[in-house]
Order: structure tokens, then C-alpha cells, then sequence
């Protein structure tokens, strides 16, 4: 447990500093994402040592992703308490994220089952 | 000392303390989480909705500033970075399926995130609002940083930015089950990579804890369309500007 959360915290730490360095317009912990998912899929191999530490790893990432939903309730009690900032626009505000939301994730998943359902007929006919 | 000036004075040292908001953060979302479950999973009942409406709710009933609570509820906001970082654990598990659908996930990134511009932009246009409300508006579909990161370089305003994303979440999380159902669309990865896409972290917490490899999906979606975005949103403004 402890070593796992010194590695992830680590690849946040590289992660924001690589960010700070480069100057680059994506989060420090999805550059930590990025840089611990290529050292998984390249570097570790499967010796018996590094199957203890990835097991270790998957544990604790799981029991923190399952709580996903709890870390975004302190920036959500913000957005309650400052919800008069977007003033007299609020419900033109809402209207545009509640279709612009619903309309971006139906097309999406329709595009991608589409092209998943395209392939598999290709798949078929060869 | 009576007895309510006693309790009132313990109340005045609890609550500079973090500990209290804290506990009251956990309290909340242990509420939430039970309500959720209890209602087997209905995206109605989302959690983190829940569990801000009883937070808020005392905060405001108790006139606490919002500076105060975050004293204390930063401890957990904190781990919303590890967390992002431990994602990539569930893709990596998950890469072989990934590695066989990379031709959807590519032309899905490359539809899905003009779409998501373009349409917040048309909408924006349609309802009159301002320029640089709809440029604040713009980059709502991605996580928080990095939707604040573009604001800033478009011209919005990020702190609005900010408030805008989360909304965008929950609406994503809440909503978006019943928008696929309309449509028929039954594929976990083309769902799961839509909740990542259009509606971000809180989206992706939301499949994670319906179906697995919807969950990977949608992290996967929301890494690669916060990537996508920065890149996007500078070329489309360019051209329909």
C-alpha cells in the first residue's frame, strides 16, 4: 500500500514537473497517467518481482478509483456556493450544458459503435 | 459557564478546525453512496450530486464561508490528482481491448471533439450570449485544469470555466444514461467513451462504477479528449471566427 502510493504520488510529481518544464497545456497527473501507463506496458516485464509490485499498484489504484466520486464533491460544493457568478445568464448557461452535453455524448458513442460494428462485419467477411 | 455557551464554544473551535469538514465530507458522500446503491445504480441518484446538496445545505444553514470548508475538504480534494494518475492502472489492464478498437477510438476523438466545440459554440451563439461567455463556455467538456488552462488562453474566464465544467459533469453522469438508452446504444466501450468525452471525470466515475470496461473506456476518453481539445479548440476558433 505505502509503496504503491509513493509510486503514483511519484508519477504525479514527475508529472507536474515535466508539465512546469515544457510549459505544456495538459495537467501534471494526466502527464503521470500517460508516463505510468508506458513504464507498465514497456518496462515492466513479468519477472516475479515486478508481478508483487504491479499487483500492489492495481490494489491501491483500484480502492482509490472507487472513491472517484467523493473527490469531486469539494470542488462541487464551490460551484453551489459561487453559482451567482454566471448571474443572469445561469439557466441560458444551463439549457446550452444540458444539450451540448447530452447531443457530444450520444454522438460520440454513436460514431464509435458504429465503426466497432463496421470492423466487426469487416472481420466477418474476411 | 452554561451549558450553550460551552457547546457554543466548542462549535467556534471545531469548525476553523479541517477535521469537521472533513468529516462532514465523508458523512455526506456516505449518504450519497447508500442512496445510489440503494436506488441499484440509477444515475438520478448520483453521489457526488447528492452528497454537494447536503454539504451546501449546511454550509449555508450555518452561514460557514466556503474558504473555511475547503480548509478543511482540500485534504480530499488533494487525492483527485493520485487518483487521475492511478487510471492508468484500469487502462493498462484493459489495453488489449483498447489496442483492437484503436481505429473507433481514433475517428471517435476526431468526430467527437469538433462536435463537442462546435456545438457549445452554435448553442452559445443561438442563446445570445456574450463572446466571452461563449469562450468561456467552450472548453466545458474536459477535466477542470485543463478546460481552465484553455479559457485562459481563448480569452474566457476560468474561475466561470471551472464552474461550467463541473455542472457539465454531473449534467453527463446524471443524464446520460437515459440519452443513450433513447438511442440505442448498447456497445460498453462506445458508451463508456462517450460519458468520458463529453462529461469528463465526474462522467467517468459514473460508468466506472456501472460496468468495467466502460469505466476504462471513459478514462481513456477523457485523457485523450483533454489532449484533443487543446489542440482543437485553437485551429476551429481560428477558422469560424
Amino acid at each position: 500500500m505505502l509503496r504503491s502510493l509513493f509510486i503514483i504520488f511519484f508519477f504525479q510529481l514527475l508529472g507536474e514537473a515535466i508539465q512546469k518544464f515544457f510549459e505544456i497545456n495538459i495537467p501534471g497527473p494526466v502527464i503521470g497517467l500517460i508516463l505510468l501507463l508506458l513504464v507498465f506496458i514497456f518496462f515492466l516485464k513479468s519477472s516475479s518481482q515486478f508481478k508483487k509490485i504491479k499487483k500492489d499498484i492495481s490494489n491501491t489504484s483500484h480502492q482509490i478509483i472507487n472513491y472517484l466520486s467523493l473527490l469531486f464533491v469539494p470542488i462541487g460544493v464551490g460551484v453551489v456556493m459561487h453559482i451567482n457568478y454566471l448571474g443572469d445568464n445561469l439557466f441560458k448557461i444551463l439549457a446550452i450544458i444540458i444539450l451540448g452535453t447530452l447531443a457530444t455524448l450520444v454522438f460520440t458513442a454513436f460514431v464509435m459503435e458504429k465503426i466497432i460494428n463496421l470492423e466487426k462485419k469487416n472481420v466477418k467477411r474476411r | 459557564m452554561s451549558k450553550e455557551d460551552k457547546l457554543y464554544k466548542i462549535w467556534v473551535y471545531l469548525q476553523a478546525e479541517p477535521l469537521f469538514w472533513i468529516t462532514l465530507t465523508l458523512g455526506a458522500f456516505l449518504v450519497g453512496d447508500y442512496l445510489y446503491k440503494k436506488s441499484k445504480l440509477n444515475p438520478l441518484v448520483n453521489p457526488v450530486a447528492i452528497s454537494i446538496l447536503i454539504v451546501s445545505t449546511v454550509l449555508l444553514t450555518l452561514d460557514v464561508s466556503y474558504d473555511r470548508y475547503f480548509n478543511g475538504a482540500k485534504f480530499i480534494h488533494f487525492m483527485l490528482g493520485p487518483a487521475t494518475v492511478a487510471l492508468a492502472i484500469p487502462i493498462y489492464e484493459k489495453k488489449d481491448l483498447i489496442f483492437k478498437e484503436i481505429k473507433p477510438i481514433i475517428f471517435s476523438i476526431l468526430l467527437g471533439i469538433p462536435f463537442a466545440i462546435l456545438i457549445t459554440y452554435y448553442l452559445a451563439s443561438f442563446f445570445n450570449l456574450n463572446q466571452d461567455i461563449i469562450l468561456t463556455m467552450i472548453p466545458r467538456n474536459v477535466t477542470a485544469p485543463i478546460a481552465m488552462g484553455i479559457a485562459e488562453l481563448i480569452g474566457g474566464i476560468p474561475s466561470l470555466t471551472a464552474i461550467i465544467t463541473i455542472i457539465t459533469g454531473i449534467v453527463g453522469a446524471s443524464l446520460g444514461t437515459f440519452a443513450l438508452n433513447i438511442f440505442k446504444i448498447k456497445d460498453m466501450s462506445a458508451r463508456g467513451f462517450g460519458f468520458g468525452l463529453a462529461s469528463h471525470g465526474i462522467g467517468t466515475a459514473r460508468a466506472m462504477s456501472k460496468n468495467k470496461t466502460a469505466g476504462v473506456f471513459a478514462a481513456l476518453a477523457m485523457g485523450l479528449s483533454g489532449i484533443a481539445t487543446s489542440i482543437f479548440v485553437i485551429i476551429i476558433l481560428k477558422i469560424i471566427l
